[in-house]
């Protein structure tokens, strides 16, 4: 029974949800208003992806993790400052745009690229982990190509558990309608799955995982490929923000049934 | 012809400056880990530290189970282990000056009272970290380090026990409160002593297992003073006292510990050795002291700052906000801009953002700068070692070594093609050299950093807290002000209080390397100023030249009684001098750490849109704080120079100097316009022997023309500095922030 996998994770950067995300018409399309100067973090749909590849790894010997991402390299940089302090993995970058007004298609492909030319990939131990969505793509459409491109059929999205059974077939829960999750089994790799929110907290920093992390990602980074989307398939009629209302209060010492009764009576007004 | 002010270029500040940013200002762009332990940092400061804060854990003065597990999210976070070598545990290779002090810097952006708590552990592990033997220093910083997964053991907590003076028994901070004596020493063995010690204030004294403490002998057989180790399971009493009732920097743990304690004498910090049956121990508490504190000072210098820019997104916030959900909706100014349509709210909030800019700018220089001496200070130490050179054979040959340094700036400053190449490549390549002038710097930029830093910054926090009006007072205020306000005082205060800092600066200030390298500054900034403008380099220039004219000025000038200015009694003169200096070197560090900004930020391609905005309205700042800078040093260096000589009173020398109303009537048919020009410049008394109503004759400039040449030419010099205000004032409206604080409140 190999046990040992080869889990490629899918990631890239979005701005910071903190921050004010104003969107703008630019020279090449839509884009949000200063975003290269905003700071970035990792996905946080990929985030989840990562943290359940490396636990997945972790329990599984002999599993390596990639974490293959399109990004402007200089901020991909600064997000690994962060992102190598969490799990190990072995950063492959690629110097491109990170917007959300990318073409889904066209950043699949470049992906399924990058995850071919890993040198030793076999199919039968690929695990190819990503984001259901992602904070800044909301077409949820990015993994699907990426695994019909690399051909694999069996993809599963809105994942939020992966375990291995004791024959070395993977169960895995997908969200569905009602709160409920569809259990399904994989008998083997290759395998996509497109992660929810799964089931582990954000690891602590560890500048010591992120030491060893680093040796592999400063070179990466330096010799990341340059690549560019035409986005010639691609029109925006308009974009705007989701319409939201923000009724901010501070509250203290409420009990989380309490806090939940009152948010339900907000909907319900 | 366009004015230097008209050529500032528009862009102006689009965001908040980030981490591409100020890794490059503040030179740690190429270090990714200590990129990384800042982020691991900023999560446990934001994140936990936050949460304790607002959650109330500043009310109580007792260490409690929230506080420690502070430690562990330290620990998790390699913030404990960022002091050690990587073969004793740690993750950084060389000097931790920076590291430590971007530590400090971030803890402090939400809690300076946790900086404390983590830093206070190197503290304590700080005499062993710099004059311990070899045995000590691996046996003490490896246990320091935090378990590994599968070791099972815990990591040992550390404090420093100096001595504080108890207050009104006459105990001052010149005597230790610790005793050391001999408690057994058979012939041939190692000697026991006797170790009796009071500590005052001391910080993580709650769960300290490893303190080391300073004591003077009280035995014969012991010679002078030392620092000793001090370990919880020493037989005797390890009593960890009451905890300190402080109004400031609840997170960190301070009591006031008993000892009374046998331990071996290899416990004595840098090791002893006998003469003449007595133990000489290797190095006193003086000089263990003095190592220590000039680079955990800085480190203190830091939370000061960190708290001031901390303070600029919270204000904002609420000024734009503060009228929202009245009058006038979305779009308009008041609904948009709210405290920000007053010039009053934006200049306050554009002098607490300079004053942070240069204090930080000034703190990591000073860090950076003790990275660099540090290992050639080990190096002088081995250089005289092998020399067999201690006491003042040592400090003899030192001197030269300074004399060459001094060669090298004299040969470096003269024009390109009058130098002696070879002399230079010289001098510059000796260690020695490099030591002696870097030393000489380290030896203003820590105690300035310390001193200016924390004292002015408190002043700042003050407005910055007064800008949130009554909210700044609040317990729940945003970004925690009121409690930043209150611990900015404390750092004023510990560690060497301002007296001491301005003490010490008084003397190093005047050390002729240092003043000759202060020159090159002068025509450096000069030289900046002909390129960028806009920076106020020409105003900081004018202003140093000043400050230097005075220093020089007061050295051999007296008072009005006959009594020497400069003197070590006369604080008045020496610490005011200390003062202007501190506010000069914080400006030009900024402007140094902005033209960085502009040259290394071109490769950045993240930085290509908003580089441009950033310099711009940094420079802006930058004019800002040279003014302000060139204003405090003008007005005490006037002071100094006029403020000793006794003003003309109308007693009979002076009235004899005096024109006379009739004497110049008489004179007006020969020389038309005399009595009116006379009176203009100086002083008549009239036919009837009365005078202008004032309090003497005016007085005389004589011999110090260059002086007020110079003080009129500051004045000039501040020209465009307002309307540098005026437009980084404006940008701050525009300034995009995000849509909430990252930590609670």
């Amino acid at each position: 029974m190999n046990t040992a996998y080869q889990i490629v994770v899918c990631g890239s950067i979005v701005p910071d949800p903190l921050q004010t995300l104003e969107p703008v018409t630019g020279p090449a399309g839509p884009a949000l208003k200063n975003e290269m100067m905003l700071p970035a973090v990792l996905d946080p749909w990929a985030s989840h992806a990562l943290y359940e590849a490396a636990n997945f790894a972790k329990h599984s010997a002999g599993s390596k993790v990639w974490l293959v991402s399109l990004g402007p390299k200089a901020k991909l940089q600064q997000v690994m400052m962060t992102v190598a302090q969490k799990v190990p993995f072995e950063l492959i970058a690629l110097d491109g745009p990170a917007s959300g007004f990318t073409d889904a298609a066209e950043v699949a492909a470049l992906l399924t690229e990058a995850i071919q030319s890993i040198p030793g990939l076999d199919k039968a131990k690929l695990l190819v982990f990503g984001g259901w969505e992602s904070a800044s793509r909301g077409a949820g459409a990015t993994m699907q190509i990426v695994g019909e491109r690399l051909g694999i059929l069996d993809q599963f999205q809105g994942v939020d558990e992966l375990k291995l059974n004791p024959d070395g077939s993977l169960e895995i829960l997908e969200r569905i309608e009602g709160g409920k999750h569809q259990v399904s089994r994989c008998v083997s790799p290759p395998a996509l799955l497109g992660w929810a929110t799964g089931n582990l907290p954000e690891p602590k920093n560890n500048p010591q995982v992120g030491m060893v992390n680093m040796r592999t990602a400063m070179p990466a980074l330096q010799k990341a490929k340059p690549v560019k989307l035409a986005g010639e398939s691609l029109t925006f009629k308009s974009v705007s923000l989701p319409k939201q209302l923000r009724e901010t209060k501070i509250v203290k010492d409420k009990s989380a049934d309490d806090i939940a009764r009152e948010i339900v009576e907000w909907i319900r007004k | 012809m366009p004015t230097a002010t008209d050529m500032t270029p528009t862009p102006t500040l689009q965001t908040l400056p980030g981490d591409d940013i100020r890794q490059i200002m503040w030179r740690f762009a190429d270090r990714y880990d200590l990129a990384m332990m800042v982020q691991a940092c900023r999560a446990v400061a934001r994140g936990p530290v936050a949460r304790a804060v607002a959650s109330g854990e500043r009310n109580t003065h007792e260490w409690t189970p929230q506080k420690d597990a502070l430690l562990k999210a330290f620990d998790e976070a390699g913030i404990t282990s960022a002091f050690m070598e990587p073969s004793e545990g740690g993750y950084i290779e060389g000097p931790k000056n920076l590291a430590l002090s971007l530590l400090a810097f971030e803890l402090s952006w939400v809690d300076a009272g946790a900086a404390t708590a983590s830093l206070a552990g190197n503290l304590g592990l700080s005499p062993i970290h710099e004059r311990g033997t070899p045995e000590q220093q691996t046996y003490y910083m490896s246990r320091a380090v935090p378990p590994k997964p599968g070791e099972n053991r815990k990591a040992w907590r550390y404090a420093f026990a100096l001595t504080e003076p108890l207050p009104f028994v006459g105990v001052e901070t010149g005597m230790l409160g610790g005793k050391v004596r001999v408690a057994e020493w058979k012939d041939g063995g190692e000697p026991t002593l006797q170790v009796d010690k009071r500590g005052r204030f001391i910080t993580n004294m709650g769960y300290a297992n490893v303190v080391t403490a300073a004591v003077d002998s009280d035995d014969p057989r012991i010679k002078g003073s030392c620092m000793v180790i001090l370990e919880e399971t020493d037989p005797g009493t390890f009593d960890r006292g009451t905890p300190t009732k402080k109004m400031v920097h609840q997170l960190s743990s301070t009591c006031d510990p008993v000892f009374n304690l046998r331990v071996p004498a290899s416990r004595i910090i840098g090791g002893y050795t006998v003469k003449g049956g007595c133990i000489v121990p290797n190095y006193s508490h003086g000089e263990i002291i003095e190592a220590v504190f000039r680079r955990t000072r800085v480190t203190v210098a830091l939370m000061s700052s960190a708290k001031l820019l901390s303070a600029i997104e919270p204000v904002i916030r609420y000024q734009r906000t503060r009228f929202r959900g009245g009058e006038g909706g979305p779009g308009s100014p008041r609904y948009e801009l709210g405290l920000q349509q007053k010039e009053d709210s934006q200049h306050r909030l554009i002098d607490v953002w300079a004053t942070g800019e240069a204090s930080t700018s000034l703190g990591f220089e000073s860090a950076r700068l003790f990275d660099q001496v540090d290992p050639l200070e080990k190096a002088k130490d081995q250089w005289l070692a092998e020399k067999k050179l201690s006491g003042r054979a040592a400090l003899k040959e030192l001197m030269k070594k300074q004399q060459e340094a001094l060669e090298l700036v004299r040969l470096s400053s003269q024009p390109a093609d009058k130098r002696n190449s070879s002399r230079i490549d010289d001098l510059a390549a000796d260690p020695m050299v490099k030591f002696s002038l870097l030393d000489s710097l380290a030896n203003v930029f820590c105690p300035a950093c310390k001193l200016w830093n924390t004292g002015h910054g408190a002043t700042m926090m003050r407005e910055a807290v007064s800008l949130m009006g009554g909210y700044g007072i609040t317990e729940d205020c945003p970004g925690f002000l009121g409690q930043k306000w209150m611990d900015a005082q404390l750092e004023a205060t510990y560690e060497g209080p301002e007296a001491v800092q301005r003490l010490q600066l008084s003397i190093t200030m005047t050390n002729e390397l240092f003043l000759a390298q202060f020159e090159q500054w002068i025509a450096d900034m000069r030289r900046i100023a002909a390129q960028r403008p806009g920076t106020g380099a020409c105003t900081l220039a004018t202003a140093m030249r000043l400050w230097l004219w005075t220093l020089n000025h007061v050295q051999t000038a007296t008072d009005a009684d006959g009594a020497k200015l400069y003197h070590k009694t006369r604080q008045g003169v020496t610490f005011a001098l200390a003062d202007a200096l501190c506010w000069l070197i914080a400006a030009r560090q900024f402007i140094l750490d902005v033209l960085e900004l502009a040259e290394k930020g071109q490769a950045n391609p993240a930085l290509t849109d908003g580089l441009l905005s950033f310099v711009n309205f940094f420079t802006d700042l930058c004019h800002v704080q040279s003014a302000r800078a060139g204003g405090e040093v003008g007005r005490i260096c006037a002071e100094l120079v006029h403020g000793y000589n006794r003003h003309p009173a109308w007693d009979e020398a002076s009235c004899q100097a005096c024109y006379c109303a009739e004497e110049l009537e008489s004179l007006e048919g020969i020389i038309p316009g005399i009595d009116s020009a006379a009176r203009a410049c100086a002083d008549v008394t009239e036919a009837s022997g009365s005078r202008s109503q004032k309090a003497g004759p005016c007085v005389s400039y004589a011999g110090l023309e260059t002086f007020i040449r110079l003080r009129a030419k500051l004045d000039g010099c501040l020209t465009g500095a307002r309307l540098a205000k005026d437009r980084a004032a404006e940008a701050l409206t525009k300034v995009m922030i995000p849509e909430a604080l990252d930590y609670p409140v």
